[in-house]
Parts: structure tokens; C-alpha cells; sequence
């Protein structure tokens, strides 16, 4: 099976490029799309992983609906390159944050390496517990709605919170724009609302 | 490792590529005629008989076209933009079935399907892939740095996204009644007929499933009277506004495509794919055509008989009306399952 | 034919590259993108051992991040839209005041 090793490789070596374009990129929409690229090389490795389930459904959800969502919300800002706050940013850098932000950075690459070395060491342990065929969208949703019925419920509560936050954070200024006058009775009357007993 | 079977598949292949590619030019033909008959009109008649070579006319004035790009474009991007639209539309058509196992009259050991890909997750990958064509639309008006461009382009990703869910329920519902999500396998759970006369279509267990796939589908594929990203009368030509030569081609056949692709999955999971009364199982993919013309003509009727909404009009309906529809659906197509044991 | 050793290694590769972005990057949409890269190396780990322990809790749990982080984006995206209005700039160093 040297296939799946090259095919391993292949989009891995594309997930790992794309990602770190995505962090170079000063351009958003070129990030935004070096992202989309890199889910599509995630879910060519859950294909390997014989879960085509889950690489369908995070094309669905991530590429289609999320991403769409942060394009949508580049263009209506429409600010695409960085800028620096001048002059500001000096302000709150001191020397011993700096030597605590450097420890905390060798202290994380320190634990990855050691993680990786670890994860090394493990990877042949688990080769018995292999199925032979992929689990069907069946099976999937069977554990889903019993094993997982909890967390299932409370995932859809946190969706339903998260949608209404949304909706009051991003569409408050409608409601600063325009007042109502029922509802502000002590305010000042404004023009051309002279019918308003004041 | 070259054998019989892999040839045929790799036939397959090519012929849907080529099909598709025609299907296009077809559809252009046909639309300019429907158009024309229904205004009463003769349409294109100069070349060809009876002006059925104008699509071959189209494309080559179009070769011979010069590329324009405006100098504030995003190069990159103007580029990628048609080139992702055309992508997803070939790629969405390349997991649906078109007809029954077949061995080519002997030719083959073993029979082969006649689809391109016959995968388990079919139903999601189409739905994937189609929700990938709104980056193409989204970019090409982003990046053609034209005020029109960007409102067709913003039109259309709220559009999309709005009308991706009642599509996606729409599919759950069938999904839910074949219990499978392979194309194949929900097609060939609908062979056969009630009391020998009514075929066992899923259109006649899901009325309300396939009007709520058609209706998102005309939105999806950006059609009148859904046709807000491009309205001529509005936004010059919306998202392509700026495009030119084959570039510009390319959404125009994107946009076929994508039609085409509609109406195959519409056909194949409420009208039976190729499965219907008369025709021996190797000729189904007659009915297949059949069908899918049918549905092809009907698309094309819509645009020319009912005028555009408002576009407040189109996301209140989409929010308020078709999604609750849909969900409700679901509900009563699972509790249906659930009681009747389907 | 690759272990899970391999796909360790990728994970943490990734999520590396994301928690640099989110460090190194003064842009809050570049942000948030990192955290989503971020979510996505653990969902390859989480898919990785499900499949090399031949359970399927593994897949179920990437579903559960797929949903949250829908919830993040939109509640991010929302915060950085009223943040902008407020400012005039995705820079989150100059968002230093908590009165609006």
C-alpha cells in the first residue's frame, strides 16, 4: 500500500503549505482561499482515514458555509491590507514581557518536539484496533443520537445561543440608527415628527 | 494495469466530459428558441438549419474575442474566478448515475456502473460541490473591482447560503425515506411500480420535497426568477460584468452545467433516474434523458414566463417560508418512516 | 501505508503554524482564521486515533468542533463587525478602551 503513503505526503505537504501561506498572506481574501485549499487537503487525509463521512461534511460546513461567511465579511469591510497602529505599539512592550513572550515560545516548541517524539514512540501500539471497512453514516448516527444524545442536545442549544448573539452583535446599529419614538417617550422631538406631543 | 474495465471506465469519463460540454451549447440553442416561441419570435435560424449551429457561431465569435481585464482587477484572483465556477460544475455531475450496471453487451467480466464515481456519500458530495461554486461567483466579482460585480457577488453568496438549507433538508428527506446516500442505491430503490400502475417514484412520496428542491435549485443555480446575481436591468450583468472572451464562456457554461446537474440529481432522487415502464434496463438511460430534458425545458419555461422578484421578496421567502416548509418536511417524512416502517 | 504516528506529527504541525498566526498575526480576521486552522489539526489527530483505535467516537467528536466552531466564526465574525464600526480598523492592538 505505498500509495497511501504518497497520497499521505501529497496532501499533507499542500495542507502544511497552504496553512503557513495562510498566516503569511497580508491579504485576507488570498487567505481566506489558501484556507479553503488547505480543508480540501485535510479532507483528502479523512479519505485516507476511511471517514468520507466527515470529509464531505467538513467541505459542507467549513469550505461552504464558513468561509463563505468570512469572505462575505472581508468585502463588506473592505480593508485588505494590515496597517500598524503608529507609534502605538512601543507603548506596552517592555523588555521583561519580551523575554517572557521568547520563554513561552521555546517552552511550546520544546513540548511539540516532545510530543511528536512521543507520538512516535506510540504509533505502532495501536495497530491491532483497526476495522476493515470505513463506519457508514449509519453507524455514525446511531452512536450520535444515543451515546452522544447530551452533547448533541447542547450543541444545537449553543448553535441557537451563538445565532442570536450574532444577530444582536453585528445588527445593534439598525436599532442606534433609528429610534423609535413610542419607545423613547422622554426624547426631544426631533424634526419632522412634529405630531409627537412633546 | 490496463483492463477491459478500466478502459470503460475511463470511456465514461470522457463521454460525460464531452456530454456535459455539449450540453451546454445545446441549452443555449434551446433557450434562444423557447424564448423565441414564446415571444413569438423565430429565434436564430441563419446558421445551420434552422439555426442550429448559432451555439458553434456563439462560441467561436467568443475564441476570437479579446480577453479584457480592468487595470484595478486583482489579477490572480480575475483569473482563478471562472476557472473555480467551471470546476465545481464539472466535478458536482462526476458522482451522479445516468444508468443501470452494464456490460457493454458482453464486452466486459464484470459489469460496470454508468457514472463516474460511484461513491457511498454521493447525495453530500454533490451538495459539497455545488456550495464550492459560490467562491467562483464571490471572487469574480471581488476581484473585478466594479461596484456592479461586487453587489452581484454579495447578492449571490446570501442567496446561495440562504437557499443551501431547504436544498440540504430537501435531500434529508429523500435520504431519510431510501435510507441510503448513494445515488445508485435511492435510484434503485424507486424501480418497480405500485398496483403495476403508479411508478414507485419518490414524487409521489415527497410532493413537498421536490418542490422544495426545485425552488432552491432555480436559486442556486442563480435562474429567473431567482436571477438576482446577474439582473440585467439592475447590475449590467452582475458578477461577469467585467468578463470577456472565454473567460466570460466559461460562467455562462458553468451556469448550464450546473442546470444539467440539477435536474440529473432531481432526476435521480424523485423521478426514478433510469427506471421507467416500456424500455429494457439497458436502454434506461433513454428515460434518464427524457427526464432530464423534461426538467431542462421546464427551467427554461420558468425564465421566460415569470418576471424577477424583489430581492426582499427572495430572502423572506427563502427564511420564512420555503425553510420552515422544509423542516416540516423532514419531520413528517421521518415520523411517516418511523410509522410505516418504509 | 501511514501510521498514526505520521498524522500526529501533521496535527501538530498545523496547529503550530495556527498558534503562530494567532500570535504573531495584528489582524482579526487573519486571527480567527488561525484559530480555525487550529480546530483542524485537532480534528485530524481526533480522526486519526478514532481510526487507528477502530472507534468511531473519534469522528463523532470532530462533528461536535465543526459545530462550535461554526458558533465561534459567527460570534467572532459578529464581534469584529461591531469592533470595526466602532474604530475603523482590524487591529486588535488598537482596541484598548471599554468604553465604546
Amino acid at each position: 500500500m505505498a500509495y497511501n503513503l504518497i497520497l499521505f505526503y501529497a496532501f499533507g505537504a499542500v495542507a502544511v503549505a497552504a496553512t503557513v501561506l495562510v498566516i503569511a498572506q497580508s491579504n485576507p481574501v488570498y487567505s481566506v482561499l489558501l484556507l479553503i485549499a488547505s480543508f480540501m487537503a485535510l479532507a483528502g487525509l479523512y479519505v485516507l482515514l476511511d471517514a468520507p463521512f466527515v470529509a464531505v461534511t467538513q467541505i459542507i460546513v467549513y469550505a461552504g458555509a464558513i468561509m463563505v461567511l468570512f469572505l462575505f465579511v472581508v468585502m463588506l469591510l473592505n480593508v485588505p491590507r494590515e496597517e500598524a497602529v503608529a507609534g502605538e505599539i512601543e507603548a506596552h512592550e517592555s523588555g521583561s514581557a519580551r523575554a517572557f513572550g521568547t520563554l513561552l515560545t521555546i517552552l511550546m516548541g520544546v513540548e511539540l518536539a516532545w510530543a511528536l517524539g512521543s507520538a512516535t514512540r506510540l504509533g505502532g501500539r495501536f495497530a491491532g484496533g483497526q476495522r476493515a471497512t470505513a463506519w457508514t453514516v449509519r453507524e455514525i448516527g446511531r452512536i450520535l443520537f444515543t451515546s452522544y444524545a447530551f452533547a448533541f442536545e447542547a450543541t444545537s442549544v449553543l448553535i441557537l445561543i451563538a445565532m442570536i448573539g450574532a444577530i444582536a452583535l453585528a445588527g445593534r446599529h439598525l436599532a442606534e440608527k433609528k429610534p423609535s419614538p413610542i419607545s423613547h417617550p422622554q426624547s426631544p422631538i426631533t424634526a419632522g415628527s412634529d405630531k409627537w406631543p412633546g | 494495469m490496463i483492463t477491459p474495465v478500466l478502459i470503460a471506465q475511463l470511456c465514461i469519463v470522457g463521454f460525460v466530459f464531452f456530454m456535459l460540454l455539449n450540453s451546454a451549447a445545446v441549452m443555449v440553442y434551446v433557450e434562444r428558441k423557447v424564448a423565441a416561441k414564446i415571444q413569438q419570435r423565430m429565434g436564430p435560424w441563419l446558421v445551420g438549419y434552422r439555426g442550429a449551429l448559432q451555439p458553434l457561431a456563439d462560441i467561436v465569435k467568443l475564441m476570437f474575442k479579446e480577453e479584457l481585464r480592468p487595470a484595478a482587477a486583482d489579477g490572480v484572483l480575475f483569473a482563478l474566478a471562472p476557472v473555480i465556477s467551471a470546476t465545481a460544475a464539472f466535478t458536482a455531475f462526476s458522482v451522479v448515475p445516468f444508468g443501470a450496471e452494464t456490460t457493454f453487451f458482453g464486452l466486459l467480466d464484470r459489469p460496470v456502473p454508468l457514472q463516474v464515481a460511484d461513491v457511498n456519500v454521493a447525495v453530500l458530495v454533490v451538495f459539497a460541490v455545488t456550495s464550492m461554486g459560490v467562491y467562483g461567483i464571490v471572487l469574480a466579482g471581488w476581484s473585478s473591482n466594479s461596484k456592479y460585480s461586487l453587489l452581484g457577488a454579495l447578492r449571490s453568496s446570501a442567496q446561495m447560503i440562504s437557499y443551501e438549507l431547504s436544498y440540504g433538508l430537501a435531500l434529508a428527506s429523500v435520504l431519510v425515506l431510501a435510507g441510503s446516500m448513494s445515488l445508485r442505491d435511492i435510484v434503485n430503490a424507486q424501480a418497480g411500480a405500485w398496483f403495476h400502475v403508479i411508478p414507485r417514484w419518490y414524487l409521489f412520496l415527497q410532493p413537498l420535497g421536490f418542490f422544495i428542491y426545485m425552488t432552491a435549485g432555480v436559486a442556486e443555480t442563480n435562474r429567473a426568477p431567482f436571477d438576482f446575481p446577474e439582473a440585467e436591468q439592475e447590475l449590467v450583468a452582475g458578477y461577469h460584468t467585467e468578463y470577456s472572451s472565454m473567460s466570460f464562456a466559461m460562467f455562462f457554461m458553468a451556469e448550464y452545467i450546473n442546470m444539467v446537474t440539477v435536474s440529473a440529481v432531481a432526476t435521480d432522487l424523485f423521478l426514478g433516474g433510469w427506471h421507467g415502464p416500456f424500455l429494457p434496463e439497458y436502454l434506461g438511460w433513454i428515460w434518464f434523458l427524457l427526464k432530464v430534458s423534461f426538467l431542462l425545458f421546464f427551467y427554461v419555461w420558468m425564465r421566460w414566463t415569470l418576471p424577477r422578484y424583489r430581492y426582499d421578496q427572495l430572502m423572506q421567502f427563502g427564511w420564512k417560508v420555503l425553510l420552515p416548509l422544509s423542516v416540516l418536511n423532514l419531520l413528517l417524512t421521518a415520523a411517516g418512516v418511523l410509522y410505516f416502517g418504509v | 501505508m501511514a501510521g498514526l504516528n505520521h498524522y500526529l506529527a501533521l496535527s501538530g504541525l498545523l496547529f503550530g503554524i495556527g498558534a503562530t498566526g494567532v500570535v504573531l498575526r495584528r489582524n482579526l480576521i487573519t486571527m480567527l482564521l488561525s484559530i480555525e486552522v487550529m480546530l483542524n489539526a485537532v480534528n485530524l489527530s481526533f480522526i486519526a486515533f478514532g481510526r487507528f483505535l477502530g472507534a468511531p467516537d473519534g469522528q463523532i467528536i470532530v462533528f461536535f468542533v465543526v459545530t462550535v466552531a461554526a458558533a465561534e466564526a459567527a460570534v467572532g465574525l459578529a464581534i469584529v463587525i461591531a469592533l470595526f464600526r466602532h474604530v475603523e480598523s482590524l487591529n486588535p492592538d488598537s482596541f484598548r478602551e471599554l468604553k465604546g
